[in-house]
C-alpha cells in the first residue's frame, strides 16, 4: 500500500508547523523522515493518523483520497501508528490494551478476549516477539511495550506503519532488535515511515530519506549520504557532529562519592552503593538507559534527594547534609534533566530566572530591597556571553526555546563560582546548533580545570564528551572504562552486558 | 533488610493497629471490668425463623472472650502476613472481635437488639452506598464527583416533592433519578466542555443545590406543608421465604424498594465495570485518555455519559431520604452524606465492592452511635455522635495509606494536550 501526502500544512497561531509538505511512501518501503526536534515531524504524523487536523492539503492512499478525521479512520484506511509516549494503558493486560477500541462481546455483553489471545500469540511467535497477551504493562520492559504497540497495528491491518521517534526510550540492543524487526516488517510487504533524528538508525535501515526542517521538505537522500551532509541538510548549515576537546591538565580530586544508596519513599535501593570520583579538569560521564538511577545521584549531589546514605565529598567537605542552597554556594553548578520542571520558572521573566540563585544576596538585594536596575544590567551581560536569542530580558522565559532555555540554566549557574558542573542530560530535546554550543560551553567549564560530571543517555554526546565513562544499570555502577571504547561496547554495558 | 512494598507496609500498619487495639480492648473491657453485670442480645425481630432468640452472657466474661478472639485473630493475621499472604479474613475478624468486646462492655447491664443493630446499619449505608456508586461511576471515567451531597439532595428534594403533590411513591421514584441527573449533567457540561477545575466546580454545585432547596423549602414547603411537603413513604415488601431466614432474613430482604434496587445498581455495576466492553472503554479514559483516543473511543463523549449515569444513581439514593423515609422533606437532610460517600469511595479503592464495604461500616458506625445512645452508656452521646466521622477520618488516612487513583481522574481531556 502506498500513502502520499499533498501539499499538507498546518499552524498553531503564529507557528507554520508544517508548510505545504508532500511526501510520497511506497509500498514495502522504509521511508525516514529526518528533522530536528521541532522541525514539525510529528505534527506531520498526527495530521495522518486523524489526531489533528490539517488547514489544507490531502492525503492518499493507493492514489484514492482519504479523509481522515479520526484516528479510527486512519485504522480503517490501513495506517497504524506506534506513539513516541505509548498509547497503552499501564493497569491493562496486553490483552484488554489491544481489543480496546474494538472489543468482541459474548453472552450478556461479557468482553471476549479469546480471539484477541490467540491473535496476539500467533503475532507474537512469527515474529519472535515473546509477548504474552495476560501480562499486565506496567510490569513489562519499554521495548516489550513497544512490541505491543506493533503487534496492535498488524492485527488491525496496518498496511503503513509509522513509528514516531521509536528509539527515543530503548536500549542500544533493543534499539538493533527494532531495527531487525522493521526489516522484517519491510520484507512482509508493510510500509515504515521512520520518524527520527538519529543518522546513524536512519542510515541503518532507510530505503529513501526525507529531511524537514522549520516545517518544510527541505529535501530528499539516500542512505548512501554521509552523516555529515544528512545533518547539515537537516540543520541548514554546515555542523561539527563531533566538538573538538582541547589540551587540558587533570588536576586534583574535587569530587568522591562514597557508598552513595539512595531509596525511594517506600525503602527500595534505587542507587546501590555507588562510588566514583571526578578530577579537576576531567569530564565524567555517566551513562546508562533512563531510569537506571541517574537522575537520582544527579540530584543527591545538590541534596535534591530524601533517603540518601554513603558520602559526597566536594574539595574535602561532606555535602549530603547540607541545604540545597548550601550545596550550591559550596561550589556546585546543577543542570537538572528537565529545564522547564526543574531549572526555571517559566512565568518568571528572563532576568529573574537568571539570578534566582543570588536574588537575596548584594549586588541584587540591599537588606529586604531587590535592585531592579542591578538585575536588568547583569541579565543584559549574561545574555551577550551566553548568546540567549531573546526580545527582551523582561519577556517570561517560557517564551525562550528550548536551546535559549538551556543558556539561560547555564547562565545561572556557571555564575556562581563553580568547581564542579554536574549536568543532567543537558542536551534532551534541543536543536543540533544548541547542541554544539551546550557542548562546547562544557568542554571549556573543563579545560578552565573544572570537574565535569555528565548525566546522560546519548551514546554520541558520552563518547564525544567524556575523559572516562562510568555506566550504570540497575543502579549500580557496572564498569569505568576509557573515552577510547566503542559505541558497540558501551551499548552493551548499558544492556547490562559485562564481558569477563 | 528486605524493603517492604508499598501494599506490604500497609498491612503491616494496620496489623499493628489491630493487634494494639486487640491488646487495649482486651485489658480495658475485659480485665479491669468489674463483673457482676449480664449483657442480652437478642437475634429476632419479627416472625422469622428462630435459631437463637437472645444470649444472655456476663459483661466481663464477653468482653474477654471477643477480645481473645481477637488477639487469635491478630496472631493469625501476623502468620499469614509472614507467610507473604494477604490477611483480609483475620483482620476481618480480629475488627469484628474488637468491636464486640466494646460493645460487651459498653452494654454492660443492657438489652442488644443485635438484628435491629444490623438493619438500622445498613438502612443508614443506603445513601452511602448510591452515593459511592455514582461516584466509581464517574471517577473511574476520569471525572471527580464531589457534587455527590448536591446530587443526593436534588434528589431528596424533587421526589419528595413530587410525590407529595401525586400521592405517589412510583413518581417520586421516578423523578429523583433526573433530579440527580440534572445536577451532574452541570457537572459534566462544566467539567468536560468547558474543563473547569473539577473540584471547585463540584463545591459550587453542592452550595447551590443547598441554596436552591434552602430557599424554595422556606418559601413553599413550609406554607403549604399538607400539599407541597407530606408525601407518602414506601413500605417494606418481605421477600418471600427469603426474610425468614433467621437474622440475615430480616436484615437484608424485610426492606423497601430502593434497597433491592441498590442491590440491583451495585451488582449490575460491579458487573459492567470489569467484564463488559463499557466497563473496559470506561476505565481507559479514565486512565490514559489518550490512548483511548488513539483507537477511536470519543473520551469526552463516554466520560458525559457517565457522570449522567451517575447522577441517575445519587438521585435514586436521594430518594432514600424523602420517599424512602419520612416522607417529608427538610432542610439541607442529607447533612453530608455524600461527602460521607466519598470517602468510603476512596477507603474501598474507586472499586465497587470496596466502596460498599467501607459504606457499611460507616453506616454500622453511625447506627452503633444511636443505639448506644438509646440504650445509655458510661460514654456520652455526644462522643459518640463523633464515632463515625473520625472512623471515616481514620479509615481514610492511616487505615488504607495512599490509594492509587484512577491516573486520569480530575484531569481534563484535549487532544493534544497531554501525553
Amino acid at each position: 500500500m502506498s500513502l502520499e501526502l499533498r501539499g499538507i500544512s498546518k499552524s498553531f497561531g503564529a507557528l507554520l508547523a508544517n508548510d505545504a509538505i508532500d511526501l510520497k511512501v511506497e509500498t514495502g518501503e522504509i521511508h525516514a523522515i529526518l528533522g530536528e526536534n521541532g522541525a514539525g515531524k510529528s505534527t506531520l504524523m498526527n495530521i495522518v493518523y486523524g489526531l489533528v487536523a490539517p488547514d489544507s492539503g490531502e492525503i492518499l492512499v493507493d492514489d484514492v483520497v482519504k479523509h481522515i478525521k479520526e484516528p479510527s479512520d486512519a485504522l480503517a484506511s490501513g495506517i497504524g501508528m506506534v506513539h513516541q509516549h505509548f498509547m497503552l494503558v499501564p493497569v491493562f493486560t496486553v490483552a484488554e490494551n489491544i481489543v480496546l477500541g474494538h472489543e468482541k462481546s459474548g453472552f450478556a455483553g461479557i468482553l471476549d478476549l479469546n480471539e484477541a489471545r490467540e491473535r496476539i500469540k500467533k503475532v507474537s511467535d512469527q515474529f519472535n516477539f515473546d509477548v504474552n497477551p495476560d501480562d499486565l504493562i506496567e510490569g513489562l520492559p519499554v521495548g516489550v511495550q513497544q512490541r505491543v504497540e506493533i503487534i496492535r497495528a498488524l492485527i488491525y491491518d496496518a498496511k503503513v506503519l509509522i513509528l514516531d521517534e521509536p528509539t527515543a526510550v530503548l536500549t542500544p540492543q533493543e534499539t538493533d532488535d527494532l531495527l531487525k524487526i522493521m526489516k522484517q516488517l519491510k520484507e512482509d510487504g508493510t510500509s515504515i515511515i521512520f520518524i527520527t533524528h538519529k543518522l546513524r538508525e536512519v542510515k541503518a535501515v532507510a530505503d529513501r530519506i526525507t529531511i524537514i526542517r522549520r516545517g518544510k521538505v527541505v529535501g530528499t537522500a539516500s542512505p548512501d549520504a554521509s552523516q555529515n551532509e544528512l545533518a547539515s541538510l537537516m540543520v541548514g548549515r554546515e555542523v561539527e557532529l563531533a566538538p573538538d576537546k582541547g589540551a587540558h591538565t587533570i588536576g586534583d580530586v574535587v569530587l568522591k562519592v562514597e557508598g552513595l544508596t539512595i531509596r525511594d519513599s517506600v525503602g527500595r535501593a534505587l542507587v546501590n552503593n555507588v562510588n566514583f570520583e571526578v578530577k579537576a579538569g576531567e569530564v565524567l560521564a555517566i551513562a546508562g538507559v533512563q531510569g537506571n538511577g541517574q537522575s537520582e545521584v544527579a540530584r543527591s549531589m545538590v541534596n535534591l534527594e530524601e533517603h540518601v546514605e554513603g558520602s559526597i565529598i566536594l574539595d574535602g567537605s561532606e555535602v549530603i547534609g547540607k541545604s540545597v542552597r548550601e550545596s550550591l554556594h559550596a561550589g556546585i553548578a546543577f543542570v537538572p534533566e528537565s529545564r522547564e520542571l526543574d531549572g526555571l520558572i517559566g512565568s518568571m521573566a528572563i532576568a529573574e530566572n537568571l539570578i534566582l540563585d543570588l536574588h537575596d544576596l548584594p549586588p541584587y538585594a540591599k537588606g529586604i530591597q531587590m535592585s531592579p536596575s542591578v538585575v536588568l544590567s547583569e541579565a543584559e551581560k549574561r545574555k551577550d556571553e551566553f548568546d540567549i536569542r531573546l526580545q527582551s530580558v523582561n519577556d517570561p522565559v517560557s517564551s525562550l526555546s528550548g536551546g535559549n532555555k538551556q543558556k539561560v540554566v547555564l547562565a545561572r549557574e556557571l555564575s556562581r563560582p563553580v568547581k564542579l558542573l554536574v549536568a543532567s542530560q543537558p542536551t534532551r530535546g534541543l536543536d543540533v546548533g544548541s547542541i554544539e554550543f551546550v557542548h562546547k560551553r562544557i568542554l571549556e567549564e573543563r579545560d578552565a580545570g573544572r570537574a565535569v560530571l555528565l548525566f546522560s543517555t546519548e551514546l554520541d554526546e558520552v563518547l564525544a564528551l567524556a575523559d572516562r565513562i562510568a555506566v550504570m544499570y540497575r543502579g549500580e555502577i557496572l564498569a569505568i572504562v576509557p573515552s577510547g571504547v566503542t559505541a558497540q561496547e558501551l551499548g552493551l554495558l548499558m544492556a547490562g552486558v559485562v564481558h569477563a | 533488610m528486605k524493603a517492604l512494598s508499598a501494599s506490604e507496609r500497609r498491612r503491616r500498619r494496620s496489623l499493628l493497629v489491630m493487634a494494639t487495639l486487640a491488646i487495649l480492648s482486651t485489658l480495658i473491657f475485659g480485665l479491669l471490668q468489674k463483673s457482676g453485670q449480664n449483657v442480652t442480645y437478642g437475634f429476632t425481630l419479627d416472625k422469622e425463623w428462630v435459631l437463637i432468640q437472645q444470649w444472655v452472657i456476663s459483661s466481663r466474661t464477653s468482653s474477654l472472650l471477643f477480645g481473645v478472639i481477637s488477639l487469635l485473630a491478630s496472631a493469625a493475621a501476623f502468620l499469614q502476613f509472614r507467610a507473604g499472604r494477604t490477611i483480609g479474613l483475620a483482620s476481618g475478624i480480629g475488627s469484628a472481635g474488637i468491636m464486640m468486646s466494646f460493645l460487651s462492655w459498653a452494654a454492660a447491664g443492657k438489652f442488644i437488639p443485635f438484628t435491629g443493630l444490623l438493619q438500622g446499619a445498613l438502612l443508614l449505608s443506603v445513601p452511602l452506598i448510591f452515593g459511592s456508586m455514582a461516584g466509581v461511576l464517574s471517577e473511574r471515567s476520569g471525572v471527580v464527583n464531589i457534587a455527590i451531597e448536591g446530587q443526593l439532595l436534588a434528589g431528596a428534594f424533587v421526589s419528595g416533592v413530587v410525590a407529595s403533590l401525586t400521592h405517589s411513591t412510583f413518581l417520586g421514584l421516578v423523578v429523583a433519578p433526573l433530579a440527580g441527573c440534572l445536577i451532574s449533567t452541570l457537572l459534566a457540561v462544566f467539567a468536560i466542555n468547558f474543563a473547569i477545575d473539577q473540584i471547585i466546580l463540584g463545591f459550587v454545585l453542592n452550595v447551590l443545590v443547598y441554596g436552591i432547596t434552602d430557599f424554595l423549602y422556606k418559601k413553599l414547603l413550609i406554607p403549604y406543608q399538607s400539599t407541597w411537603n407530606s408525601g407518602p413513604t414506601l413500605s417494606a415488601i418481605k421477600i418471600p421465604l427469603l426474610w425468614k431466614i433467621p437474622i440475615i432474613g430480616p436484615i437484608l430482604f424485610d426492606q423497601s424498594i430502593i434497597v433491592y434496587l441498590m442491590y440491583g445498581v451495585i451488582f449490575f455495576i460491579n458487573f459492567s465495570l470489569f467484564k463488559t466492553k463499557w466497563g473496559l472503554r470506561t476505565r481507559a479514559v479514565g486512565e490514559h485518555p489518550t490512548a483511548a483516543d488513539s483507537v477511536g473511543i470519543k473520551v469526552n463523549r463516554l466520560r458525559f455519559m457517565n457522570v449522567m449515569i451517575a447522577g441517575l444513581v445519587a438521585g435514586l439514593g436521594g430518594a432514600y431520604f424523602t420517599v424512602g423515609g419520612v416522607g417529608s422533606f427538610n432542610k439541607e437532610m442529607t447533612a453530608g452524606k455524600g461527602f460521607i460517600a466519598l470517602a468510603a469511595l476512596i477507603f474501598g479503592r474507586w472499586t465497587p465492592w470496596g466502596a460498599v464495604s467501607a459504606a457499611l461500616l460507616f453506616g454500622f458506625a453511625d447506627n452503633l452511635q444511636s443505639v448506644l445512645g438509646i440504650i445509655g452508656t458510661p460514654i456520652p452521646s455526644e462522643f459518640m455522635l463523633m464515632v463515625p466521622y473520625l472512623a471515616t477520618v481514620i479509615a481514610v488516612t492511616g487505615f488504607v495509606g495512599r490509594v492509587r487513583a484512577p491516573a486520569a481522574d480530575g484531569t481534563p481531556y484535549k487532544r493534544g494536550e497531554s501525553h
